[in-house]
């Protein structure tokens, strides 16, 4: 059997998304943006919207998100794209406008914005990477940066009396009774990647059915801030940053899910050391 | 012709919509008009003051510091526009809550009970209308039908069943000012 | 609508004017003395009839950004504010000019620093044309001095926008928008049709048709060398706004001896002044801008050949006499008058300084 016997249309299992561009992504190795653009971008192909589509790019390490997709795309200033995504849905009603946001950007410098959005109960779907660092700038610490979390700023870990607490603002916005459904996700594993884009569909689909605001959270790894290679980030992120971030819904079809506690914060959790 | 005038009170005394029905009669007439007012915090309560100039030409500065007519509705306005009368401009006061008379001896001064006349009549609400009348008893410079267009344009539509209760507290002004010193 | 004689506020008459000039969006944020913008768009409801959409943003910040995302769809978008409003809307700004999006922004000003007063002033001169935010970045600013300016300078906004990709600032002040005068409306010009859209806007973001690339609307170039050749086309299209766009009204300069130079509620007071000096048998001009970017330098220049000596007038502490200076070369005296901290000079002040300081 030689190669051009293998390469036939029906023995193609896996394809890249044509709402990709073929631009070559600048995140490093192990980050969680790549795969979170392309379960989006697969998204919005199976939806059939790519020409409907709006996106609004944050600053921070996704801010060339518009480079990747090929739908057409807002880059917006620090923290304000939930300002952007408002007027670009409200005056054009007929499109699908989603922002996609760090933790700098979505819970630091924008809080506003992202609670405003949020309580006007916008039309639009909002995507959030967590991975509680400021990446781009060189690993600074962020509103969701863990206590005892080692960052640029935060040399000695992140003190509680110095810093405050980590923010956890999806559950924040959950109790807002603009938002419909807000959910956390992750994307380090094949199974978590698959849950994930369903959750991004029902994000879309609400946005279709004129359902009000969806909100995915997307737990990610920072490996090159965090300092690990991108195996051990993903450990630690299950032992580190799920305890206090929670993995699944939170809120669907406007309703709290039963025995989601919104004020559980763990803040004495241990953080493992990777060895 | 040009007509540069000052009606400065309390707020809630109508000061600033009696202004404004006089701008657009003017308007109505085919004047040119400006209406500035005095705005801000001191407008929720304190004194109101409203600048109107009607003219037959281009009016220059909508804001102004000489009038032709100061129409004073409280003491402090009073003390504060009086020397603003260019001579042989007029004023008219309200004695109502006056203590300290006007005293120019280069200008008309007219006085208007308005006030007291209002609450005996029982129409208070437009009271600044019988001021409005007294003005223009002195100086017509708007025609009366002009003045009821004024008053269909500036009223809200659901209070057009009291402008013949206003063109009838014009009338009364028009009766009841007297001259305080002429010259 | 047809043409009507009004009496309405500087303030109304913006709110009017964006309704029939086509506008599709509002988005703002309560401030004195401009507060009448949205509150007249709230009452007339422009979405029952033209279809614009009006929303009280949370802040400056999120309402020039909110300009932002809705004009990047190639949509007729504007905000409205007062000086410290103004202030915030810096960041939102300078990205605007950076991804050269078209939109309209109204600063109706009042004193400061800081939270400084209410009052109208007109100390917002340097942060209008001299940047602002950061960068290398002009925005077209038309300065109207009367109600029906306000009302129409909205509709000449929409075509310098569009023309040059370019944010359009209309700079008023207190004494404008809170003054009434006479207006004639305009007839209504409809929203643009998503096919005009398509037509005007083919930068704009509204979705990616299969037989073009994605577009992106961006202030970001990371390669030096290409965020270069960018800032060569913004100033290319800046100079040709400074060849073509440049707007002003010369009054008695002919033979003036001396000329005011004022913009705004200022140059009504000076009209004032003017005509009072006339009276005296004093020959003086009155030189009015209209845009203050593009600054009427050759014109100014021109004027400044012919007469004995200049007085600008602002109600700030002397911003727009610098470039006054620069204009005429230091060919004739020019000095400045102005009150300041919500203080409206009178007509008897600019007279009394322009004899005090240029004619004496």
């Amino acid at each position: 059997m030689t190669t051009a016997d293998i390469i036939k249309p029906e023995n193609l299992v896996y394809t890249k998304t044509k709402v990709l561009t073929d631009a070559v992504m600048h995140y490093c190795p192990g980050c969680g943006h790549g795969t979170a653009h392309r379960i989006i971008a697969e998204v919005i192909e199976e939806m059939g919207i790519q020409d409907k589509t709006i996106g609004i790019a944050p600053v921070g390490c996704s801010v060339l998100a518009y480079n990747y997709f090929d739908v057409d795309f807002q880059e917006a200033a620090h923290g304000r794209a939930p300002a952007l995504a408002t007027a670009a849905k409200r005056l054009n009603p007929d499109r699908f406008v989603f922002t996609y946001q760090g933790d700098g950007d979505l819970a630091a410098i924008g809080t506003a914005e992202t609670i405003h959005a949020c309580n006007r109960g916008e039309n639009i779907t909002m995507i959030f990477i967590n991975n509680g660092i400021y990446g781009m700038t060189g690993g600074q610490m962020a509103p969701t940066t863990l206590v005892g979390m080692k960052s640029a700023t935060t040399p000695y870990g992140r003190n509680v009396a110095l810093n405050g607490y980590p923010l956890r603002i999806t559950e924040l916005i959950a109790t807002l009774p603009g938002t419909r459904f807000v959910t956390r996700q992750s994307v380090h594993t094949p199974a978590a990647v698959r849950k994930a884009k369903t959750a991004i569909r029902k994000a879309f689909e609400n946005q279709k059915d004129n359902k009000g605001l969806s909100f995915v959270e997307i737990v990610s790894s920072c490996n090159s801030g965090w300092k690990m290679t991108p195996v051990q980030a993903n450990h630690w992120m299950e032992e580190n940053m799920f305890p206090n971030y929670p993995i699944g819904d939170i809120k669907v079809d406007g309703k709290i899910v039963e025995g989601v506690d919104i004020n559980r914060l763990v803040v004495d959790h241990p953080l493992t050391v990777v060895k | 012709m040009t007509e540069e005038i000052i009606i400065a009170g309390f707020g809630g005394q109508g000061v600033l919509s009696m202004g404004k029905i006089l701008a657009y009669s003017g308007v109505m007439q085919d004047k040119e008009v400006s209406w500035m007012p005095s705005y801000g915090p001191e407008m929720r309560g304190g004194t109101a003051n409203v600048s109107v100039i009607i003219s037959d030409e281009r009016i220059s500065s909508p804001i102004i510091n000489q009038f032709d007519t100061a129409i004073i509705l409280n003491q402090q306005s009073l003390d504060k526009f009086e020397s603003s009368v260019k001579p042989g401009g007029l004023l008219i006061f309200d004695p109502n809550g006056i203590t300290h008379n006007p005293t120019r001896k280069d200008i008309n001064i007219y006085e208007i009970a308005a006030t007291a006349k209002a609450q005996e009549m029982g129409i208070s609400k437009v009271f600044n209308m019988v001021v409005l009348g007294g003005f223009l008893k002195l100086k017509p410079i708007v025609a009366p039908e002009f003045i009821h267009k004024g008053l269909e344009k500036s009223l809200p539509e659901r209070h057009h069943n009291l402008i013949p209760q206003n063109e009838e507290a014009i009338e009364v002004g028009k009766g009841i000012i007297k001259p305080f010193h002429t010259l | 609508m047809a043409r009507e004689l009004k009496l309405m506020k500087g303030n109304e008459a913006i709110a009017r004017a964006m309704i029939a000039s086509g506008t599709d969006g509002y988005f703002g944020y309560p401030i004195t003395p401009q507060s009448e913008v949205m509150e007249t768009l709230m009452l007339e409801k422009p979405w029952e009839t033209t279809g614009m959409t009006v929303l009280q943003a949370e802040s400056e910040m999120a309402s020039i950004n909110m300009v932002y995302g809705g004009a990047a769809t190639g949509k007729k978008v504007a905000t409205s504010s007062s000086s410290p409003g103004i202030s915030l809307m810096q960041e939102g700004l300078t990205y605007l000019a950076g991804a050269e999006i078209p939109c309209l922004v109204v600063n109706v000003m009042r004193g400061g620093p800081g939270l400084g007063t209410i009052q109208p002033s007109q100390s917002d001169y340097f942060q209008s044309v001299k940047g602002g935010g950061h960068g290398d970045y002009q925005l077209y600013t038309l300065a109207p001095a009367s109600v029906q300016e306000m009302y129409d300078f909205v509709f000449d906004a929409w075509d310098i926008a569009f023309k040059y990709r370019n944010p359009v600032l209309i700079l008023s002040d207190g004494a404008i928008g809170q003054c009434m005068e006479k207006l004639y409306t305009r007839d209504y010009v409809p929203r643009w049709t998503e096919e005009e859209r398509r037509k005007n806007a083919p930068w704009g973001t509204w979705g990616k048709p299969a037989d073009r690339n994605h577009n992106i609307i961006t202030s970001l170039e990371l390669d030096s060398g290409r965020q270069e050749i960018f800032n060569l086309k913004l100033q290319a299209k800046y100079a040709e706004m400074k060849e073509k766009e440049v707007r002003y009204e010369a009054l008695n300069c002919e033979d003036a001896d001396y000329i005011i130079v004022a913009y705004g509620s200022s140059s009504r007071i000076s009209m004032k002044a003017m005509q009072m000096a006339r009276e005296k048998g004093l020959k003086v001009g009155l030189f009015r801008l209209i845009t203050l970017f593009p600054f009427p330098t050759k014109q100014l220049n021109e004027v400044s050949k012919k007469c004995k000596g200049i007085l600008t007038v602002e109600m700030s502490a002397g911003q727009m006499v610098e470039d006054v200076r620069l204009a005429t070369e230091c060919r004739v005296k020019v000095e400045h008058f102005g009150r300041f901290g919500g203080i409206i000079p009178t007509p008897t002040e600019v007279l009394e300084a322009l004899e005090n300081k240029i004619i004496k």
